[in-house]
């Protein structure tokens, strides 16, 4: 992908540009889909049509959003800390796009593959609980700052338990660069993480060896437990139901951007949208086989064309991450909200012991065997 | 100018920037947001000068965990817009004896030192590894003295949490 790009401009600093820029367009593409999804996922939910009044079956309604949006008054509380205000909107949207830096869309497509990517993307992204607290602080209205204050101890507590999940998986595959646990589950879908990870031999990039062996039994049920603490961990760091206690509608209005209108607004919003898709592509880089297809080939490797097998690749990459959004806007129209008691409770007393007793047998079972 | 000495100075201009408004800072709000400026500007330094793991060590405690605690605790106090701090100098003799001190011992070191210049370009390497290795080899007692630190701090806390 680099190669093709400076083919085409040359190797100069456009090239790195245009390079980077790449999962923005993403993005825009993806949070139009995923914000069209919600309200019409929501409405069947509820045995309504949704929008259908723009264009064909509401189909245009997200850009008719985004219009509105673009349009509408930028106002500033009077009372608010105004440079801190403004500056707070941009950040956990920046937090979630550093992120993407690390995520190998396809064997050929990937920001920056970096040796410590996974260790990476979870320093990242807290920096948007920074963002979050500025914003709820600097709007000056309780609702706002008691979101954020929410917020912050929420996602400070599910960290520890979406962290110690990754940690399973690389403690498992020796390697902290997501584009080796990917290579790591070549083959098809029985050789995934979620299955209990490879049934034969796989050679890693570094001259690494994963091999199966009876261990694999063992392996089946801990990596299923670790990928629906990670997922759940996942959810709740997006602030999404059941987790959406920082933006309660019923009690705080809209949590930490209550205050913010148009743009700034979006950029929140753009953020969570980024976010759901950042935390479902991690979940299926570590256990449903990144952007490897289920029956481990592609066509493109097939008929031995190598731009048609990387589109298949980041094709299957981007249907399983978008199947993992499908399913948390399922969870938001199904589940009701968690109380702040059973929040903490289910992280602290729940997740965090059994992510720490899974990585011990883990642990065990990778020096034992 | 290379793209390296231009985000260097960059990042350089950020961070000690970045430091003089916490320092001088009258607001603890403004203070407390421009240290995350300073830690990300020391992270990339670290990354220009190759050290990824120490980088991203630097954003995971200092931004995900110090700072959003600091942030954290200052809000959850009354009054956070108009504490007085720093209102008055005192001490004033002592203290810029101290500091004129450390820093001229850092200055001295500085140029003291015999830098030295490697003309191989250098590539980045799986750095986890041996720093894991020598962690758990070399230097395990310094690494379990700093844990036990920890711990009794954790502990410490804790006690004084609950007699309150």
């Amino acid at each position: 992908m680099e190669a093709l790009l400076q083919d085409l401009l040359g190797e100069n600093l456009l090239t790195t540009i245009v390079y980077c820029s790449l999962p923005l367009v993403f993005i825009l593409v993806y949070a139009l889909l995923a914000i069209l999804g919600e309200v019409k996922i929501s409405a069947w939910m509820q045995d309504r049509l949704g929008p259908m009044r723009t264009g064909p079956w509401g189909i245009i309604q997200p850009l008719a959003d985004v219009l509105k949006l673009l349009q509408k008054e930028d106002t500033t509380p009077g009372t608010a800390n105004k440079p801190l205000y403004n500056l707070a909107a941009f950040l956990p949207f920046m937090a979630s796009y550093a992120t993407f830096a690390v995520l190998p869309f396809s064997s050929e497509y990937v920001g920056a593959d970096l040796n410590l990517g996974a260790f990476y993307l979870i320093a990242v992204s807290s920096i948007a609980v920074v963002g979050i607290i500025m914003a709820g602080w600097s709007s000056n209205n309780k609702y706002s700052l008691y979101g954020a204050v929410r917020s912050a101890a929420q996602i400070i507590s599910y960290e520890v338990p979406a962290a110690m999940a990754v940690l399973i998986i690389v403690l498992f595959v020796g390697s902290l660069n997501l584009s080796d646990i990917t290579v790591a589950q070549e083959g098809g879908f029985w050789n995934w993480f979620v299955f209990g990870g490879p049934k034969g031999e796989v050679t890693l990039a570094d001259g690494g060896v994963i091999s199966a062996s009876w261990a694999n039994i063992v392996y089946f049920p801990l990596f299923g437990a670790t990928f629906l603490i990670y997922y759940v961990a996942g959810l709740a760091e997006t602030n999404r139901t059941p987790f959406d206690i920082p933006e309660a509608e019923s009690e705080l209005v809209s949590g930490y951007h209550t205050e913010y209108s148009g743009m700034k607004f979006a950029m929140f919003f753009m953020a969570e949208y980024a976010n759901m898709f950042v935390v479902s592509a991690v979940a299926v880089i570590l256990f449903f086989g990144g952007w490897q297809s289920p029956y481990g080939t592609t066509i493109g490797d097939l008929a031995g064309i190598r731009w048609l097998g990387a589109v298949e690749e980041f094709g299957w990459f981007t249907v399983k991450g978008l199947f993992f959004v499908f399913v948390m806007i399922w969870l938001r129209w199904t589940l009701p909200r968690l109380r702040v008691d059973q929040l903490m409770h289910v992280c602290w007393k729940v997740l965090i012991p059994a992510t720490f007793a899974i990585a011990l047998v883990v642990g065990a079972l990778v020096l034992v065997v | 100018m290379d793209y390296y000495s231009l985000l260097f100075y960059f990042f350089a201009v950020l961070a000690v920037g970045s430091t003089v408004v916490v320092v001088f800072s009258r607001n603890i709000i403004y203070a407390a947001f421009a240290l995350m400026f300073t830690f990300l500007g020391v992270a990339a330094l670290y990354i220009l000068l190759l050290a990824d793991f120490v980088a991203i060590v630097q954003v995971m405690v200092y931004v995900g965990g110090i700072l959003v605690l600091l942030v954290f605790g200052v809000m959850l106090t009354k009054n956070i817009t108009n504490v007085d701090f720093g209102g008055k100098s005192m001490n004033g003799f002592p203290a810029s004896l101290i500091v004129g001190v450390i820093m001229g011992t850092l200055i001295l070191l500085v140029t003291r030192t015999l830098w030295f210049r490697s003309d191989v370009p250098l590539v980045p390497e799986n750095t986890t590894k041996t720093i894991g290795e020598l962690m758990l080899t070399s230097y395990v007692f310094p690494f379990e003295v700093a844990a036990v630190l920890l711990l009794v701090a954790v502990m410490g806390s804790a006690m004084i949490a609950r007699r309150s």
